[in-house]
């Protein structure tokens, strides 16, 4: 199979190019010059993706847009490159987020404007990666890499505790992907020399085998989620994360380890999922109700944020361990619907914050009264995050719901809960933000959202709403793969 | 092999030209004015270097023998000493504005490192025990009086003593372990001592016990751990261009010295050295790695972490396989690399009567100039093995040698010693990038030192995406070697 197609490699380069050109434009006076080589590059990212999506073919679960070159012939490691129903949409939102991101950052970012803009271009080509890459190794290498652009941005542009958001993030994540690594040298030795993610999906494994490389990669994939009880890393690093990066974090690398269940557990060790799904259903629920309550109570609206991004992310897990076609169609619903939602929440407290300087709920009050246009949109994505009819948020939690019914009835009303707990902490802090008399002189100075800032929110909100109304082209491109995917996990490998 | 009982001088000629080039440097430094003494030295030195390891290069054959068999020219050496003669001269390069403003770059520094080059030469070129150690104590006298050129400096002195105490020791141990060997097998051939272990099935409890000394003073040279103590104090006490003499290229040739010793030689004994190497890389790795926390002083940091380092590469070597023995190879090449790069950014910030020795004169690095930050970068999550570096490939290459040999407990305890390592490796980059310089004087250097250090960090990202070369070329070495 010789590669036919360089619509992945354009995805994946053409952001780390942009990012890298955008690098030597570093001087205080090529500020503007960086952002508009930034938005170019990241808008040639979009427009490279879009043939994902129109010349996709929605009948075969097989790779598309393949790519396959010889890379490291010592270990028979390829730079394959393929996206199927499960990854190609996330490709896309990946590329329209960082559109975003650098349009966010705008005015928002003064200080080493460049290499912020170029940490998540670099980023931005590094997830694509992720979701592309068919060799392991090469999976292994964009989703190590992609921690190093992450690190700074937490680190230079963070907060006050950024530096110890920063290391606590990547040490989280570096500890479960090198165990990771240890499953793929596994598999590796296995299959008499491949690192073809392929040929780890077909090769016969024992049950304890499959235990112990489930196990691995969960290590890695769990922390990346993040599920109950290694979700910590989470709430400091958005916390502390500047605005885009939030945005990209919530958006863009939780999918990451949701994916990473899909392409590396189930398949490869089917067995050992079926046999663990009680023990992943539990994580997931307690996360979906636990966590829930513990946003509930927190004061700082991005923490707030971060909570609620790991309990809609047990919906997803959820979804994935209980096997049946809603469920895994409604967990990756959920996943695009949650990079949209997420990152437009994201954005909204980014936008408050350039202008108070706090993230705490109580610095604010009656924001209305001062920005009734910003007000629309917070109060229509608070909604949306609390998975109201219509909008994107209510399309997976639903299906997701629905097929846990059909599993147990218990598993579904424990994750419907949350549907009112969502509501709850989402809009409590709407309303003590937005509603109300204006809380102090700082809200009363406020001015309305910028065009730019009309701009990022507006192309969400049609976004939220359009998956809202009609999900039906999302579910559509991933029903053959999903099919493909759970009836190999229905077979199984001991025979 | 046994058919050429012939002398083969031209076998030797890079190490015979390097020995003649070394008469005649010395000559120079004699007869020039001292204006420009160090000049000529300098071109002739890197001149001499460049064309040993040019001239090493010849398409890879089937080990050819000289000396009447002690000494072997096969593809494991050839590449070994290539890759030594170029570290020695990049080592040059680096040190030469460091040690001129120290009044150190004179001719007895450039005709220490030359004896000591030619030491290593031999030292992976030798293929019988007393060749071996000819070559190792070639290396260790010169590297002991480069520790301690800068007489008047109280530390370098100390480091000095520490070194040739503990050196010495271990020289002592090594030879009393050969000659067990010896007394066992009758033999200092390293081609008879393996043809009679092999014959014994290494039964011979003498055999075993002269390995303990052996492997003993093996992991004295090489600093694992519970032998390392005189590490850290060499490392941080000796002048910084000499501690990056002794970070690289010796640790290079400590490869080939005791893969000629324990697998050419011993291979057949292999379940005996190998439980002792496990032992020694386990602590290495635990030990370097935890301890290497806990310091400020950035060479003292780097000491542990070549320890940690070693013990990786003996987990290559450990593996006893092929495999193993290649990625052995290409994690001590590929670290080299990133040693020279590290240490050559500590020169670049070091000036006249100032060691940028400290993590907190890393601070900010990126506000004083984002390229050099930039090239940091890349060294220390090379280091801590973060792909797309090399340091990463190093590692994934020692890892499957590792579990191809059965040992999975061990591949899971260097992955979370790695993940401790990253720890520091992150916290310079932390300096770097996320706090505020306190020195703020700009960074000057030479056009050659900006150049080299660029190429020289920037190779490990270039190698990190394209491994292949270098993966292959030791394996297809280590093929033909054995």
């Amino acid at each position: 199979m010789q590669s036919s197609s360089i619509t992945l490699s354009l995805t994946i380069w053409v952001p780390i190019l942009a990012g890298v050109l955008t690098l030597f434009l570093n001087g205080d006076h090529q500020k503007n010059a960086a952002r508009w080589l930034a938005l170019i590059g990241s808008i040639a990212g979009l427009l490279v993706a879009i043939p994902l999506w129109t010349s996709f073919d929605n009948a075969t679960a097989a790779m598309q847009f393949v790519e396959r070159t010889a890379w490291v012939s010592r270990f028979n490691i390829h730079y394959a490159l393929g996206v199927d129903g499960i990854s190609m949409l996330f490709v896309l939102l990946n590329s329209f987020t960082t559109v975003l991101v650098v349009i966010a950052a705008w005015e928002s970012i003064q200080e080493k404007v460049s290499q912020y803009l170029a940490a998540f271009l670099i980023m931005s080509g590094l997830v694509n990666g992720v979701f592309a890459a068919t060799d392991a190794i090469l999976f292994y290498l964009f989703f190590e890499a992609m921690l190093i652009p992450m690190f700074l941005i937490i680190g230079v542009w963070g907060g006050p505790r950024r530096v110890y958001a920063a290391v606590k993030f990547f040490l989280y994540t570096l500890l479960g992907s090198l165990l990771m690594l240890a499953a793929l040298i596994y598999l590796y030795n296995v299959t008499n020399g491949s690192f073809d993610i392929q040929d780890f999906h077909r090769v016969p494994l024992g049950l304890t085998a499959q235990t112990v490389l489930f196990f691995a990669f969960f290590a890695s994939f769990s922390v990346k989620v993040p599920m109950w009880p290694v979700h910590t890393w989470l709430p400091d690093a958005h916390v502390e994360a500047p605005t885009g990066g939030s945005v990209v974090l919530a958006a863009i690398t939780l999918k990451i380890g949701a994916y990473g269940f899909l392409r590396f557990n189930l398949p490869i060790a089917p067995d050992a999922s079926h046999a663990l799904a009680g023990f992943m259903i539990t994580l997931s629920l307690i996360a979906v109700v636990y966590i829930g309550f513990v946003a509930l109570a927190q004061t700082d609206m991005k923490k707030l944020v971060a909570y609620s991004s790991i309990s809609h992310m047990g919906f997803v897990t959820l979804g994935f361990f209980i096997f049946n076609t809603q469920g895994v169609e409604g967990g990756l619903v959920q996943m695009v619907s949650h990079g949209f939602v997420s990152a437009a929440m994201f954005l909204c407290i980014g936008v408050l914050y350039d202008r108070v300087h706090s993230r705490e709920i109580s610095a604010y009050g009656g924001v209305v009264n001062t920005m009734p246009k910003f007000a629309f949109f917070a109060v229509f994505f608070g909604m949306a995050n609390a998975g109201l009819p219509a909008t994107s948020g209510f399309v997976g939690e639903f299906m997701v719901i629905l097929g846990a019914i059909k599993v147990n009835f218990w598993y579904a009303f424990a994750a419907a809960i949350t549907l009112i707990l969502g509501a709850a902490y989402t809009l409590w802090m709407v309303k003590r933000v937005i509603f109300g008399e204006i809380a102090n002189d700082h809200v009363r100075k406020l001015t309305d959202i910028n065009g730019r800032e009309m701009l990022f929110l507006g192309v969400l909100a049609v976004a939220v709403l359009v998956m809202g109304i009609y999900p039906m082209p999302f579910t559509e491109v991933m029903h053959s793969s999903v099919d493909a995917l759970l009836k190999h996990v229905a077979t199984g490998k001991l025979n | 092999m046994m058919s050429v009982p012939t002398m083969n001088f031209a076998l030797a000629a890079p190490e015979i030209f390097l020995l003649v080039m070394t008469c005649v440097i010395m000559m120079v430094d004699l007869f020039s004015a001292a204006e420009n003494r160090a000049g000529r030295l300098f071109f002739l030195t890197i001149f001499t270097l460049v064309l040993v390891a040019v001239s090493l290069y010849y398409p890879l054959a089937p080990a050819r023998y000289a000396f009447n068999n002690m000494f072997v020219v096969d593809g494991m050496a050839v590449i070994l000493k290539t890759a030594i003669a170029l570290a020695v001269a990049m080592v040059i390069i680096y040190s030469r504005a460091y040690l001129a403003a120290r009044n150190m770059f004179t001719g007895e520094f450039i005709l220490l490192i030359l004896f000591a080059t030619l030491g290593m030469m031999v030292m992976v070129s030798a293929n019988h025990f007393v060749a071996l150690y000819l070559g190792l104590e070639l290396l260790a006298l010169a590297s002991y009086a480069m520790v301690a050129l800068n007489r008047d400096s109280v530390t370098s002195s100390e480091a000095a003593m520490k070194y040739f105490v503990l050196g010495s020791m271990a020289s002592g141990l090594l030879l009393y372990g050969l000659s067990m060997i010896y007394g066992a097998t009758g033999s200092l051939d390293v081609a008879t001592v393996a043809r009679v272990i092999e014959a014994s099935r290494a039964n011979d409890p003498l055999i075993t016990f002269g390995l303990v000394f052996v492997v003993a003073g093996l992991a004295f040279k090489i600093g694992a751990v519970p032998f390392h103590m005189w590490m850290p104090d060499v490392y941080q006490g000796a002048p910084t261009a000499m501690t990056l003499f002794i970070g690289s290229a010796p640790k290079i040739a400590a490869f080939g010295f005791i893969m000629r010793i324990l697998a050419d030689s011993m291979g057949a004994a292999v379940g005996d050295w190998q439980s002792m190497l496990v032992i020694l890389s386990v602590l290495s790795l635990a030990l370097g790695n935890i301890v290497a926390i806990a310091q400020t002083n950035l060479k003292r940091m780097l000491a542990y972490s070549a320890i940690s380092h070693m013990g990786f590469m003996l987990l290559g070597i450990l593996a006893g396989t092929k495999n193993g023995y290649s990625a052995g190879m290409f994690y001590v090449i590929s670290y080299a690399l990133m040693t020279l790069a590290s240490f050559g950014m500590i020169m670049l910030l070091s000036r006249a009567g100032f060691e940028a020795d400290n993590l907190d004169d890393f601070k900010g690095l990126n506000q004083r100039s984002p390229w050099y930050a930039f090239l940091m970068l890349i060294v220390m999550f090379s280091m801590a093995g973060i792909p797309p570096f090399l340091g990463f490939w190093a590692k994934l290459t020692v890892l499957e040698g590792v579990l191809n040999a059965g040992y999975t407990w061990l591949v899971v305890f260097a992955v979370l010693m790695s993940v401790i390592g990253a720890f520091y490796y992150l916290r310079i980059v932390k300096l770097m990038y996320f706090d505020a310089p306190i020195d703020t004087s700009p960074i000057v250097a030479g056009a050659d030192f900006r150049g080299l250090l660029s190429i020289n960090a920037l190779a490990l990202l270039v190698l990190g995406l394209f491994p292949g070369i270098l993966m292959t070329a030791c394996l297809n070495a280590i093929q033909r070697s054995l």
